[in-house]
């Protein structure tokens, strides 16, 4: 008998390859008389171009070709495409300006591509690109959120640099219950812009066979069928069938690596074009440039509630940023990640928001990890502790009070989703138990005695994963379905390789899948093979976001062992001379019940392929299932992040010296991982509130363009996690699983802030809650004593 | 760590000078020839082909880089190849394989120090060095020691029980 790791912190089998420098990642493969591109960007944030004048480049030596947004437009590529249409409440589409692939005609923020060159080599590319003159035609730019809709117009097709208008919810109701509550409280906020930085650059390998026709893409992506898709059916790159992406061993993504951006659409263009393999790799200031950007939000809010501090009803209006263009899934982030979620863990009857998106002379903005559910998590916990510290009820009690309880479900929420299950207090009370909340105040004290100020913040979160019923998704305007496939190959030794339409980039995937099929069959992990990220070996599948790669992908795969299960009962009978229903399949044996007979796994595999003595009249050879798994509800992951800090007021540093969160993901496959994956998503949102943020000046000027200027979490910035779970298992999928991959980021920034305040005794602070603000604060909360 | 003086300087067809260098790259000779402005992570990547060192950054801000030159850790992309004449290059490909782990490679997978891998074999050269230069390791020495090193997936969480864990096993 194998021992079967389900619920076990097995090692990861792709570790090996990492920590030897055996990992291949796009810019370790190379291809004979491969050339180098690089992209020749914009310097100013919004123009016209009146000409390019590549001669120079052209004649430098070494160089082979200087492309631009001119030739682009000439060969007929389609513009960029954004996956998702929006609404406005007067019900007209959302602006959706052509994106092009290079810019042709105008530019429209810093680091724009809008031409390209290619060379023998990286340097005399990135030398010659100097030559590329360009002269511009300046125009006004629109940088900041907030004066999009009074700035120069960006595109022809959006009056007021407005996209949509977007609203969700009652307002008729939400209105009546604010204007007759005993209590409002009213918070404005901005969610500050971030850049995901994850710490491999994009880069692309394209190579055209003018033999076959066939251009091969290698890349960095989070989902290369999903890019396939778009390059070949919107961008008409090339016939779907005759296009390859693949995408090898990636270095993180965040969500940056979804989108189909410029530079990799147009070096597959060139190496087509051309006839050649062609190579770029951006450098970490183009990542900066050029990668889409996340959160960038403003937002007014507004809680009533009734006497007895129960929630009635919240408004929310918020402006978001879009960027220049519209990203690949840039419209749906602020609107149904973000809107839907504003219910969060409380049973608010009434709710209304409304969302401005707005496009601006910065890069585009897109989903970053947590992708809307940070924002709305942001709102809805700063704005129930205010209301607390109003109401002069704990802030623990106050949310205590207002919780969705575990006889509620399933519970439907006024703003369009319907929560299956969870059992939120639980989390709430084993995270309290964990950070030493009742004791908060004798820490307090002592830090005190040492001249500290001291601090703790709580924080409910509740997100929608495992994206999403496919019906559910295209009734709201994704323009694909967000199911997923899965293959179980069954090898005649009876190894077994996996494939999967999700793609892992740090987040274990060929190790939790790997146990996942092990446990079905009763056969050992090392047996189990997983293989992604490539469009040659599988069939369509979405990739991974939205923390969905086992909830979504991974019930693919359940079922597809099901199936093979399935047949190895019908095999097992044949073998056995027994009836199917009396044979049963445990610890990787079919057994005939009451009897000693039995085959194993490996056994019935080997008769499936060779079927000497087969059912061949009942059954086809070979032993290999797929399956496709569209989940009937969004899952929703929940838990409680509790943030403790300790603030030196001389200096305006802020310590977290404690940061404690309870989940609840439901089944855990492999806990290790998991609570990896929470680790980091707790180091990003921590980034947001205390560290990062990135900043462009009036003109459009990127101020944060690199690691000198944009502040990465560190080592020495970050305490140690107490983290912990609690279960409800998902109800409608296989798995149980609900997603783990964004909590970190969504529930720990309020958790921060409102340990700050409270430290501080102050409203509020903006994040990142920097030492010069906080000690600014200290100074401002003085000068008022 | 001082540059050293270059063998040889010469100046190519094209009129950029190029260099040729004689190092030793994972306890093996090598004789070099490159661009004068060529960086060790350059060399390293492009003419060696050893991609286990990798390059996050343009500013030397990242870490991912970091390589040993004569035992001490630096980051490749602050070094030109003409300042590497008869040094000792380690790389993670030199430190060890796969069925000889050295004790922070083996560290790293077992407290899952790692996530996507791209950071790893920079932060592991750094964290071997950190020990060798430090009698005693704790939690804050650790985080402050690596505070060169940029990883976005694991938080640090792990990779400081990981460098605390290979510290003891390499003391031992």
């Amino acid at each position: 008998m194998v021992e079967q790791t389900i619920g076990k912190s097995v090692q990861r089998k792709e570790d090996l390859r990492f920590i030897t420098g055996k990992g291949r990642y796009t810019d370790d493969i190379n291809l004979p008389g491969q050339a180098y591109a690089v992209f020749v960007r914009s310097a100013v944030a919004h123009a016209k171009i009146k000409s390019i004048d590549s001669s120079e480049a052209e004649s430098f030596p070494g160089v082979r070709a200087v492309l631009t947004g001119g030739q682009v437009a000439d060969d007929g590529l389609g513009s960029l495409p954004c996956g998702w249409m929006l609404h406005s409440k007067d019900g007209s589409e959302m602006k959706q300006p052509p994106h092009p692939v290079m810019a042709a005609d105008k530019v429209r923020y810093v680091g724009e591509p809008l031409a390209m060159v290619i060379a023998e080599t990286r340097k005399i590319a990135k030398d010659a690109a100097e030559l590329v003159a360009v002269d511009y035609e300046e125009l006004p730019a629109t940088a900041m959120v907030n004066q999009a809709q009074e700035g120069a117009q960006i595109h022809a097709e959006a009056p007021h640099n407005i996209c949509y208008e977007w609203e969700l919810g009652d307002q008729e109701a939400t209105e009546a219950a604010i204007a007759s509550a005993a209590h409002v409280t009213r918070y404005s906020l901005v969610n500050n812009r971030l850049i995901p930085n994850a710490m491999e650059p994009r880069a692309a390998l394209a190579d055209y066979n003018p033999g076959s026709d066939e251009l091969t893409l290698y890349t960095t992506s989070q989902n290369p069928h999903l890019a396939r898709l778009i390059l070949t059916a919107f961008v008409q790159l090339a016939p779907e069938h005759k296009l390859r992406i693949i995408a090898p061993d990636v270095g993180g993504g965040f969500g940056s690596k979804i989108f189909v951006y410029s530079e990799e659409t147009a070096l597959a263009w060139a190496a087509k074009k051309l006839g050649m393999a062609i190579k770029w790799t951006a450098e970490r200031s183009e990542s900066f440039l050029a990668d889409a950007h996340g959160r960038d939000h403003v937002t007014e809010a507004e809680l009533a509630l009734d006497g007895t501090g129960h929630f009635l009803a919240l408004r929310v209006k918020t402006t978001a940023n879009m960027g220049a263009y519209l990203s690949t899934f840039a419209s749906a982030v602020p609107t149904y990640l973000y809107g839907t979620l504003l219910a969060g863990q409380y049973k608010t009857p009434n709710i209304y928001v409304e969302v401005d998106a707005v496009f601006t002379n910065t890069a585009p903005v897109d989903a970053y990890r947590g992708a809307g559910r940070p924002e709305a998590t942001y709102v809805l916990e700063r704005i129930v502790n205010l209301a607390a510290v109003e109401l002069n009820i704990d802030p623990v009690e106050l949310r205590r009070r207002n919780l969705i309880q575990p006889g509620d479900f399933p519970y439907q929420t006024p703003v369009a989703l319907e929560y299956d299950t969870g059992d939120y207090e639980a989390s709430l009370n084993k995270a309290l138990e964990r950070a030493g909340y009742a004791d908060f105040s004798s820490r307090q004290e002592e830090a005190r005695s040492r001249g500290k100020l001291r601090g703790i913040g709580v924080s409910c979160y509740i997100e929608a994963c495992g994206l999403a019923p496919s019906r559910m998704a295209g009734s709201l305007g994704a323009g694909v379905g967000l199911w997923e496939s899965g293959e179980v190959r069954v090898n005649p030794t009876g190894s077994v390789t996996v494939l999967t339409g999700t793609h892992s980039h740090g987040q274990g995937h060929e190790t939790t899948f790997a146990q996942l099929v092990a446990s079905k069959f009763g056969i050992s992990v090392d047996d189990v093979e997983v293989v992604h990220g490539d469009t040659g070996k599988l069939d369509f599948g979405l990739g991974t976001y939205g923390s969905r790669s086992l909830a979504v992908g991974g019930s693919a795969l359940s079922k597809a062992a099901d199936k093979v299960i399935e047949k190895g009962y019908k095999i097992a009978a044949h073998l056995l001379e027994t009836e199917r229903d009396k044979i049963d399949f445990d610890d990787g044996e079919f057994r005939v019940r009451d009897s000693n007979q039995s085959k194993t796994f490996q056994e019935i595999a080997f008769a499936a392929y060779v079927p000497h003595d087969y059912p061949s009249e009942e059954l086809e050879p070979g032993l290999s299932e797929k399956a496709f798994y569209d989940p009937v509800n969004f899952t929703y992951p929940a838990g409680t992040h509790i943030c403790e800090v300790e603030i030196d007021p001389e200096t305006g540093k802020v310590e977290v010296v404690r940061f404690t969160v309870v989940d609840d993901f439901g089944t855990i496959i492999n806990p290790m991982i998991v609570e990896g994956q929470v680790h980091g998503g707790v180091a990003q949102g921590l980034g947001q509130a205390l560290l990062e943020n990135c900043v462009y000046d009036e003109a459009g000027q990127l101020q944060t363009g690199s690691y000198m200027d944009y502040a990465m979490p560190r080592a020495d910035d970050l305490p140690a996690f107490s983290v912990d779970t609690t279960v409800t298992p998902c109800t409608h999928n296989p798995v149980g699983a609900k997603g783990c991959g964004e909590a970190g980021t969504i529930g720990s920034p309020p958790a921060v802030i409102n340990a700050i305040t409270q430290a501080l005794g102050i409203r509020d602070i903006s994040m990142p809650a920097t030492p010069e603000k906080v000690w600014r604060a200290l100074g401002a909360g003085r000068a008022h004593v | 760590m001082s540059a050293k003086s270059m063998s040889t300087e010469s100046m190519s067809a094209k009129g950029s000078s190029s260099v040729t260098v004689n190092l030793k790259v994972n306890n093996k000779a090598v004789t070099e020839t490159c661009a004068a402005n060529t960086t060790l992570d350059e060399l390293l990547r492009e003419q060696l082909g050893l991609s286990g060192t990798h390059i996050g950054c343009d500013t030397s801000q990242c870490g991912s880089c970091t390589v040993h030159f004569d035992g001490r850790a630096v980051k490749a992309c602050t070094l030109l190849v003409a300042q590497c004449e008869g040094a000792e290059i380690t790389t993670i490909e030199g430190l060890g394989t796969a069925d000889n782990l050295h004790p922070m490679q083996a560290a790293f997978r077992e407290c899952h120090g790692l996530q996507c891998g791209f950071c790893t074999p920079g932060m592991i050269m750094a964290a071997v060095d950190l020990v060798h230069q430090e009698e005693t390791l704790d939690e804050q020495k650790i985080r402050k020691g690596l505070e060169g090193n940029i990883c976005r997936c694991t938080g640090y969480h792990n990779i400081v029980r990981a460098v605390a864990t290979a510290a003891k096993k390499m003391r031992n």
